[in-house]
């Protein structure tokens, strides 16, 4: 059984190594400030013990005050995971650290985000649409879209 | 005088016999070695996601059937399973056998194709192909015996399966079951020791264990590449954790391994049925599901091992009776990432061989 491993812990070794990088956490799951977002993943990648050497899915919920960004990490080795998450309040260009330096399975999902989200990925070497074409207006996926 | 070369562009689908779909990828050329490899999708994108936003739960599951078209029923089991989670209800016995029942047999049928059309890719034009049909056609018929349907089953329910199996429905299933070890080897044999199939498969296309990782892959690609990665034993749904199966891998990661692995997978899922049809339980096939169902608020993940890697479904709830929020996480869009890799520095002849071994479904990469 995949373990789902108790947040607190994470948010412990996080604060520990990362002050103020934590906005809040509950169950398995990780919320954590949008700027600290490349740190704390490299931090759960390549700490011994935790070792998350597989990003199982990126996501996005458009919550109308905010964007949700959700990463689903997964340590094949120890079979735990973990659900890391970060909030963006702009609307107009929203922002973010790509992370396909550290997972490259990050590729395409960046992008489908970036389609019907219209989330920026920055250091994502090939930020364009994916499913929809160059010059569709708005961002589908998100709630104030109309057709 | 020096002769002067350059580098050119193919274009190939989305119209093409090999990009099974509406596939399609642009391939830069050094004379026959690919440099460079673009794939473009959205040829199929409908906006299921979107959709699925504006109807309630149930009828949400019709869409799950227009996922990946070769494997409808595991998509059915993926989604059903994720809103149980949501909204914490407890499926009957039978329900849960039957649809493991259903969910192996679609493996079969999807890994049928899948290797089907790597052999027809590689040259092998046809023959193996509609052997292979022959066989799924099978699979086809006991799926129309249960439901009526032959391609979209939107079989499965929010607390259970919508029919229970007729009366001659097991015994055209041992029927199948009993013959279907024999085809396999049969046909693995023919080829599998033919040489011309050795040479295009073997030590081409090799994705290192590392890559498989890095690169999120799921499913007989990563697997092929030796990691022993299987949703059914890493984290058992339904009542998986009552059978007995091995999870194959591969050694080196190349086209013949996961070919391999998918033949192997084939052997496992006809064990698990055996077992399922052993042990299957009398009673009700569904729960007491309210007819208006209204899942409380929140938000779920819930994830099968579908023929093409894991299948998942990215849940929010407000309460309502439609979803806020449904994401699919796509195994063959996800593991398509690692076709750059796989391809660059390969020559053209090589490149639908690899592309075929890591069998994807066009519908459910652009959704």
């Amino acid at each position: 059984m995949t373990i789902a491993l108790p947040a607190l812990e994470i948010v412990t070794k996080l604060e520990a190594a990362l002050p103020e990088s934590v906005v809040e956490s509950s169950g398995n799951t990780v919320v954590v400030k949008d700027e600290f977002l490349f740190k704390v993943a490299s931090f759960l990648k390549t700490t011994p013990g935790l070792d998350f050497n597989y990003l199982n899915y990126i996501t996005a919920t458009d919550y109308q005050t905010y964007f949700e960004v959700i990463y689903n990490l997964i340590s094949l080795e120890h079979n735990h995971g973990l659900i890391l998450k970060t909030r963006l309040i702009a609307r107009e260009k929203p922002r973010i650290a790509s992370l396909i330096s550290l997972w490259a399975g990050a590729d395409f999902q960046e992008r489908e985000i970036f389609d019907l989200f219209g989330i920026n990925f920055t250091g994502h070497p090939n930020l364009k649409r994916i499913f929809l074409w160059e010059g569709f207006p708005g961002y589908p996926l998100r709630k104030d879209y109309r057709q | 005088m020096a002769l002067k070369t350059e580098t050119f562009m193919i274009n190939v689908g989305p119209q093409h016999p090999s990009t099974h779909g509406v596939f399609r990828m642009r391939l830069t050329l050094n004379g026959e070695v690919i440099q460079d490899v673009e794939p473009v999708f959205g040829y199929l994108h409908r906006g299921i996601e979107k959709l699925a936003e504006g109807l309630n739960y149930t009828q949400d599951i019709v869409f799950t059937d227009r996922l990946d078209y070769l494997a409808s029923m595991t998509n059915n089991q993926a989604y059903v399973l994720s809103v149980e989670k949501l909204g914490g209800i407890q499926v009957p016995e039978r329900a849960e056998y039957l649809r493991i029942i259903m969910a192996e047999l679609m493996r079969i049928s999807s890994h049928l194709m899948a290797v089907g059309f790597l052999l027809n890719d590689l040259g092998a034009f046809l023959t193996p192909l509609l052997y292979m049909y022959r066989e799924r056609e099978k699979i086809l018929d006991l799926f129309d015996m249960v439901c009526g349907q032959r391609l979209t089953y939107n079989y499965m329910r929010i607390g259970g399966v919508s029919q229970d199996i007729p009366e001659e429905f097991l015994p055209a299933l041992k029927k199948f079951i009993d013959s279907l070890p024999g085809f396999i080897n049969e046909y693995d044999q023919l080829l599998a020791e033919n040489e011309i199939l050795l040479v295009r498969t073997k030590n081409v296309g090799i994705l290192s264990r590392e890559s498989a990782i890095n690169y999120s892959t799921a499913g007989p690609v990563l697997r092929g590449s030796g990691v022993k990665w299987d949703i059914r034993k890493a984290d058992p749904y339904s009542v998986y954790d009552r059978f007995k199966f091995e999870v194959p891998t591969g050694t080196k990661g190349d086209v013949y391994d996961r070919y391999r692995v998918r033949i192997e997978e084939m052997h496992q899922s006809t064990n698990i049925i055996e077992q399922a049809v052993a042990q299957l339980p009398q009673g009700e096939i569904m729960a007491k599901v309210p007819r208006v169902f209204r899942p409380p608020k929140g938000e779920v993940y819930g994830h099968i091992e579908s023929p093409k890697g894991e299948f998942g479904f990215y849940l929010v709830s407000d309460g309502s009776t439609n979803p806020y929020r449904l994401h699919i996480r796509p195994p063959s869009l996800i593991n398509l990432t690692a076709l750059r890799e796989l391809m660059i520095g390969v020559k053209i002849a090589d490149a639908m061989g690899i592309f075929g071994s890591i069998d994807i479904c066009v519908g459910e990469i652009d959704r």
